[in-house]
């Protein structure tokens, strides 16, 4: 069970929800409103959008390019702070906590998955996976628990199909294997939330509809609350919900599923 | 973790970073080296000059003395009796060593001091400079040491000295036995023929040697005998190195010999007069330090005092003798502080100087000293300008690495955390380029020698030449001390010049390094 701990946080290995009730919705942003600088020039990217997500929902963020899309998957995973408006998770405001208890709770709450996979091309597959636990735990931490970790990371990598594997740098993977292993890496720390930044925006159809395949099952099976940014709406569609950025305003089109 | 894992791998995956640690391991094997040689010198410096000064001199202002030598040696053991391991009393003087080489005479400034070689020995390691305790290599020449640490310095011959004595008395008794023969001759040839003494001839070959005759014979009689003058003499005052073309190897070329006579000129104590005596080498002095080897001359005390008319009868019949100076040497030197003021209480300063060797030699010391710090200071520059190269390399390598940094804080990375990945990185760099340096630069102390003769082979250009140093081989000394700081100050260098690039890292925005193409 993932754990918080943060100015809002009691003991440390108590979990949100013992810690907190489970007001709906999961997690929200409130008239979010975000600006890139570029040079002299301010970028309005988001203009007060609101979005929230309910526990166990997989929710799709369509739109075009530059809509705001990522930008808003950025906001709710605290990789970025919104200008105006906040970001909830669980009922509490999360974005304007430290940075260190930032990090804590992407570390603790949120999955990352992104469309360039992005591992750390001087790690294995194996140690890939491990870092979110490795980044979470002390040297002496990590070591005390390393077995119980590397069966933990062995057994989300033999899931997403790459149990043969395991000691191969990531650019001695395909582009499909790679996603997977990001999956695998986002997985491993039990997050609450897991969050998809064009997990098929690099890959062939195919493999595509493979990873969807594996998001979906996971989504089914234990509940994961999965939000996907993606600019196709086929494999949109796969969401139970989705919701359609445009040019940084939010506009419902489904509640299927 | 994780700092640790990629720290490792940016070291085993970077070799760019690794090539920006040469010139710290560069920096810190050169000043292990220099460090080593410095003190190498140094020490072995220090030693000879304190070997052949002793601890603490007392000396006169005036060339003349002080009288009775005696009475002091009995105030220096009432004042400072308890912490005094040896006292020796000694005249120094200049004077001029003069003797004859290829039949012609050579003369050197000379100090020339007089001596008791018992008490002098107690006072210094004299027997270590004596060449009749040591072995001579000196190409052909070699021989074994004649004599053994068990016998004390004294004023007379070795046995193969004394040989040698014998050998050149009976080759010029030969020659005045021929010469007077010839003479015989030719004054029997002459009364024969009728004719009146010949008027001396410039064209006879032994025209010249007959003038000679009446001292040779006076050597006949006198040859074999010692001198009452007694002398060691610095080694570089009658020898000077040869390169022996055939064999490419420099061997000392000795003009004069223990066993041979030299003559020595001085002036008297009082009102100068020239004083002036003849005596006989019994030994060879060689300290290595050529300030005292081409210069001093070890004279019997008492023949010196008599010759300088330093000696006074007193009324009870004893003599009086005086002296210039008195060495001491302590049990412990670092009492030297409170001996020192004990005795600057008690020998006036109009008429004595009181110093420790240290003091006595204190420019040289301080040369060596600032010259130490100012090589430590620029080498040490060396690495901080190796700082700047990891610097460099570093932002680069934060720069290729900006979107690691962002998967890292997506990951939950703290900012401290991704900063000490490359704090770590740096102090790694800066902990092999130092262990690598320390190892090489100790290496090449260890063996210097022979890289030393392997560069004088490659360039045929002697690198370390003996005639000038004086010394055989390169003296070093290695400093555990020293060593550790070289070490610490170049991985602090490594560490500090990593500083700003981690800083650079830790404040990247995930979301920015992570969209960074």
């Amino acid at each position: 069970m993932p754990t918080v701990t943060s100015k809002f946080t009691s003991p440390k290995s108590a979990s949100l929800r013992e810690t907190f009730p489970m007001p709906e919705p999961q997690i929200a942003a409130f008239s979010v409103e975000k600006a890139y600088r570029k040079g002299d020039h301010l970028v309005p990217v988001l203009h007060g959008v609101d979005v929230s997500v309910r526990k166990g929902e997989f929710l799709s963020i369509v739109g075009q390019s530059g809509s705001g899309k990522s930008t808003l998957l950025h906001l709710l995973g605290l990789l970025d702070a919104p200008d105006i408006g906040e970001v909830q998770l669980d009922g509490q405001r999360i974005d304007d906590l430290p940075s260190r208890t930032r990090d804590e709770l992407r570390n603790r709450v949120f999955g990352f998955v992104f469309q360039f996979y992005h591992l750390l091309p001087e790690l294995s597959l194996m140690e890939n996976v491990l870092s979110p636990l490795m980044i979470r735990h002390s040297i002496w931490g990590y070591w005390k628990r390393r077995r119980e970790y590397q069966d933990r990371a062995r057994e989300m990598i033999d899931r997403v199909g790459l149990g043969h594997r395991l000691t191969h740098k990531p650019s001695e993977l395909s582009g499909g294997e790679m996603q997977r292993a990001a999956i695998a890496r986002s997985l491993v720390a039990h997050p609450e939330i897991l969050l998809a930044d064009e997990p098929t925006g690099n890959l062939d159809a195919r493999t595509g509809r493979e990873i969807i395949d594996l998001l979906c099952k996971l989504n089914e099976q234990e509940q994961l609350t999965i939000i996907m940014v993606t600019h196709d709406q086929a494999i949109a569609a796969q969401a139970h919900r989705t919701v359609k950025l445009c040019e940084g305003r939010i506009v419902p089109m489904s509640d299927a599923a | 973790m994780y700092k640790l894992l990629l720290c490792q791998r940016y070291l085993r995956s970077r070799y760019i970073a690794l090539a920006s640690i040469i010139s710290v391991t560069l920096g810190v094997a050169t000043m292990i080296v220099v460090n080593a040689v410095m003190a190498g010198f140094s020490s072995e410096m220090r030693l000879r000059i304190q070997g052949i000064l002793s601890d603490i001199i007392i000396e006169t202002r005036s060339y003349d003395g002080e009288a009775d030598a005696e009475l002091h040696k009995q105030m220096i053991e009432r004042l400072i009796g308890p912490y005094v391991a040896g006292v020796t009393s000694t005249v120094e003087v200049y004077g001029m060593l003069s003797f004859e080489y290829g039949g012609q005479y050579i003369h050197h400034p000379v100090t020339l001091i007089g001596i008791d070689p018992g008490s002098k020995s107690e006072v210094g390691p004299l027997m270590d400079y004596l060449q009749s305790y040591h072995k001579q290599d000196n190409g052909p020449d070699s021989a074994k040491a004649e004599r053994t640490k068990d016998h004390k310095p004294d004023w007379s011959l070795t046995p193969g000295a004394n040989d040698y004595r014998q050998h050149i008395a009976a080759l010029a008794r030969d020659k005045a036995i021929f010469l007077k023969e010839l003479k015989q001759q030719r004054h029997g040839g002459a009364e024969q023929g009728g004719e009146a003494p010949a008027a001396p001839n410039s064209e006879d070959p032994f025209n010249g040697m007959e003038r000679e005759e009446g001292n040779a014979v006076v050597a006949e009689a006198n040859l074999g005998e010692l001198q009452t003058g007694r002398l060691y003499v610095g080694s570089n005052l009658i020898s000077f190195p040869h390169m022996d073309e055939a064999t490419n190897q420099t061997r000392t070329i000795y003009m004069v010999r223990p066993g041979n006579d030299v003559k020595v000129s001085t002036v008297t104590a009082g009102t100068p007069k020239p004083a002036y005596f003849d005596a006989t080498v019994v030994d060879v002095f060689k300290s290595g330090m050529s300030e005292y080897d081409s210069n001093l001359v070890f004279c019997n005390l008492e023949y010196l005092q008599h010759v300088r008319k330093m000696v006074t009868p007193n009324p009870d019949g004893t003599e009086s003798r005086a002296i210039t100076s008195v060495q001491i040497k302590l049990k412990d030197y670092h009492d030297s502080d409170k001996v020192m003021k004990i005795l600057r209480n008690e020998f006036p300063a109009d008429r004595y100087t009181v110093r420790t060797w240290e003091q006595k030699q204190g420019p040289l010391l301080a040369a060596v000293d600032v010259e130490s710090s100012i090589l430590n200071i620029l080498l040490f520059l060396i690495i901080a300008v190796a700082g700047f190269g990891i610097l460099a390399i570093f932002f680069m390598i934060v720069v290729e690495k900006t979107r690691d940094i962002g998967i890292l804080k997506a990951l939950g990375a703290s900012s401290t955390g991704v900063m000490s990945i490359f704090l770590s990185y740096g102090l790694s760099l800066g902990i092999v380029g130092s262990g690598v340096g320390v190892m090489a630069g100790l290496l090449f102390v260890y063996y210097i020698n022979q890289i030393e003769a392997f560069i004088t082979f490659v360039t045929g250009r002697k690198v370390f030449d003996e005639k000038i140093y004086y010394f055989k081989t390169i003296p070093t000394h290695i400093d555990a001390l020293t060593i550790f700081w070289v070490a610490v100050g170049a991985i602090t260098i490594a560490v500090l010049a990593s500083v700003l690039p981690a800083r650079r890292a830790a404040r990247l925005q995930p979301v920015r390094a992570l969209r960074y193409e």
